[in-house]
């Protein structure tokens, strides 16, 4: 499947029309479109303050991106949506993050539970050194699903365009390491759909793959974003522009936190930005 | 600019002169002899050990066939009537040095799992190193420990038909001893664990438990088998312990109340003893060491195997 250059450039299908008002949380509450919404999130790691004052609305069945330079705090952004953070020692927030209305960091919820509804995929592929099978089949195995797991698991390797390339008997039970980079990436989000979450969170999900994995992830976004909300950290503009419906720019500010600075339709950011600086990261002069 | 200013540095550096040079290389060429002769040290006195046992052995099994050896079940070699069945002694080693990790496996396990997955860095800052001193503590203490509590205060009080000196305590002090050994090594194997697979887990809302349970123990198994192995091979070996807590019986028995020998123990016995020197009786625990020898050999290789398999794992 090798795409020419020009499509690589130009996105192969035609970009959702967004309200330029999207980063309003408000309009996108009212327009019943609103997945996720940051209140002046604030996080620290230690003493170190690694995002500043973030308000975003995150679109329900859309695809939003997050670009910006290194150590800008995307990866920290995406990571706070489903409570990643939690595991690191020093971390802590301040703000909100509110999914279906509630309160993420609320006292009351369970993380485990925010990350059932909110799946995440990773930067490096990271299957577990299982068979092909039994990573799909992992997560509804803990969540104590009930029902056939064989479906499931053919349903979440379908869903992530891997099943033909695996559905052999005997492949399907080999080792998820004997999987190419690229597949062993489809095979993580197969895992992370067969928990049926409702958001699908994916930091970096190409980095470690070649041009073609890459296409075929792209792909399958676009495929997976008529039905889940998608949240893509990317270092990659043009992957950015190729298959998001909506760009966050986020760059540091004097103290090295990070700060939103531009956030809207993509096409918007990318052809006609407010700030001088989004523009002078796009164009290349900065970043 | 900057490539200037550091030509200009390298050029007052003085070099040294040929026989500076030539000399420079002579002591490397010495300390390499050195080094090498000390590595070589331990590979000859393994080799000595076993050309020692051989030469001993040879002489044993002149007198008492293999067979015998394998398959009589009385061990009497200091009595009038002589039997030459290694069968008591060494089931007694194998029999209380499984229930040494029927206690050290599943506690060090867990402490592993703790100290890896759950206790925060400065938990396990002073909780490791108090457990790894349990590794230092001399197996005499732990003998003395089994002898003087473990059997009077935990063992007898619970099994009345226990007598004083029993395979129980043995196995119960033994396997305190090796627990340090296995969560030392089973955590450091878990905690080579990639986080990447830990986060994979957690983002499919795995909590603690399964994580540590369901991804890391499995990822991490053929180090914690190896630790298991090597914790075995130690229990195995352990001579103390047994000797001043279970007694200097032979006793081809499963039931670890009673009192038993284990190989060590005879081995000690008789070193100790006033058994002459070149005598058939004598050249007996040259045969039992050599036995002890090929298992914990055994088992060290099995460990190896598995602790290098284990560093291929994750890609």
């Amino acid at each position: 499947m090798v795409k020419s250059d020009q499509q690589l450039t130009a996105p192969p299908f035609p970009l959702p029309v967004l309200s330029p008002t999207i980063n309003s949380v408000e309009s996108a509450q009212a327009d019943g479109d609103l997945a996720i919404a940051l209140r002046s999130l604030s996080a620290w790691y230690g003493s170190f303050q690694a995002l500043r004052d973030v308000t975003m609305a995150v679109l329900r069945q859309r695809i939003t991106a997050i670009i910006g330079p290194s150590g800008c705090g995307k990866s920290t952004l995406i990571r706070c949506l489903n409570r990643m953070n939690d595991l690191i020692p020093g971390f802590r927030l301040t703000g909100q993050v509110l999914f279906d209305g509630q309160d993420i960091y609320s006292k009351r919820v369970d993380p485990v539970d925010v990350r059932r509804r909110i799946g995440m995929v990773f930067q490096k592929p990271n299957p577990f050194p299982k068979s092909i099978y039994e990573n799909a089949a992992f997560g509804p195995r803990i969540n104590g699903y009930v029902g056939n797991l064989d479906e499931i698991v053919e349903r979440a390797l379908l869903l992530a365009a891997l099943w033909d390339e695996v559905k052999d008997k005997d492949k399907l039970h080999k080792s998820a390491l004997t999987l190419s980079g690229g597949q062993q990436q489809r095979l993580c989000i197969a895992r992370a759909l067969a928990v049926e979450p409702e958001v699908i969170l994916m930091d970096e999900p190409c980095s470690a793959l070649d041009p073609v994995a890459t296409l075929k992830i792209e792909d399958l976004m676009r495929e997976l974003a008529q039905n889940y909300t998608i949240v893509i950290v990317t270092h990659n503009m043009q992957q950015a522009a190729r298959v998001a419906d909506s760009t966050a720019v986020l760059m540091m500010n004097e103290d090295r936190a990070g700060e939103l600075i531009e956030y809207g339709p993509t096409r918007e950011v990318f052809t006609n930005p407010k700030e001088k600086r989004t523009e002078d990261y796009i164009t290349g002069r900065f970043g | 600019m900057h490539q200037d200013v550091a030509l200009g540095r390298l050029s007052r550096v003085r070099r040294p002169g040929p026989l500076q040079a030539r000399l420079r290389r002579g002591r490397e060429a010495v300390v390499y002899g050195v080094l090498l002769l000390c590595a070589l040290v331990s590979v000859f006195t393994t080799l000595a050990i076993v050309a020692a046992l051989l030469e001993e052995i040879w002489a044993f099994f002149d007198e008492v066939s293999l067979i015998e050896f394998f398959t009589d079940t009385q061990w009497t070699p200091l009595f009038r009537d002589q039997h030459f069945g290694v069968l008591p002694l060494l089931s007694a080693t194998l029999l209380m040095s499984l229930g040494a990790m029927l206690v050290a496996l599943p506690l060090g396990l867990a402490a592993a799992i703790f100290l890896s997955e759950y206790a925060p860095a400065g938990l396990r800052a002073v909780v490791k190193p108090v457990l790894e001193v349990l590794a230092g503590i001399p197996t005499v203490v732990y003998g003395y420990f089994a002898l003087q509590f473990i059997t009077p205060e935990i063992v007898r009080p619970l099994f009345t038909e226990a007598g004083p000196f029993n395979a129980a305590s043995a196995s119960i002090a033994m396997g305190i001893m090796t627990l340090p050994l296995v969560s030392s090594l089973s955590e450091d194997a878990m905690r080579a664990v990639p986080q990447t697979l830990r986060e994979g887990a957690y983002g499919l809302g795995a909590n603690r438990f399964e994580v540590a349970l369901r991804v890391v123990v499995p990822a991490a198994l053929s180090g914690i088998m190896a630790a298991a192995i090597l914790a075995a091979s130690r229990a195995i070996g352990e001579t103390m312990i047994v000797t001043i807590a279970a007694g200097n019986m032979p006793n081809l028995s499963w039931n670890p109340l009673e009192g038993m020998q284990a190989m060590t123990a005879y081995i000690v016995q008789v070193s100790l003893g006033d058994t002459p020197r070149g005598t058939i009786e004598y050249s007996t625990i040259f045969a039992v060491g050599m036995l002890l020898f090929l298992l914990t050999l055994l088992l060290n290789i099995a460990a190896q195997w598995l602790l290098h398999r284990f560093r291929e794992v994750y890609e």
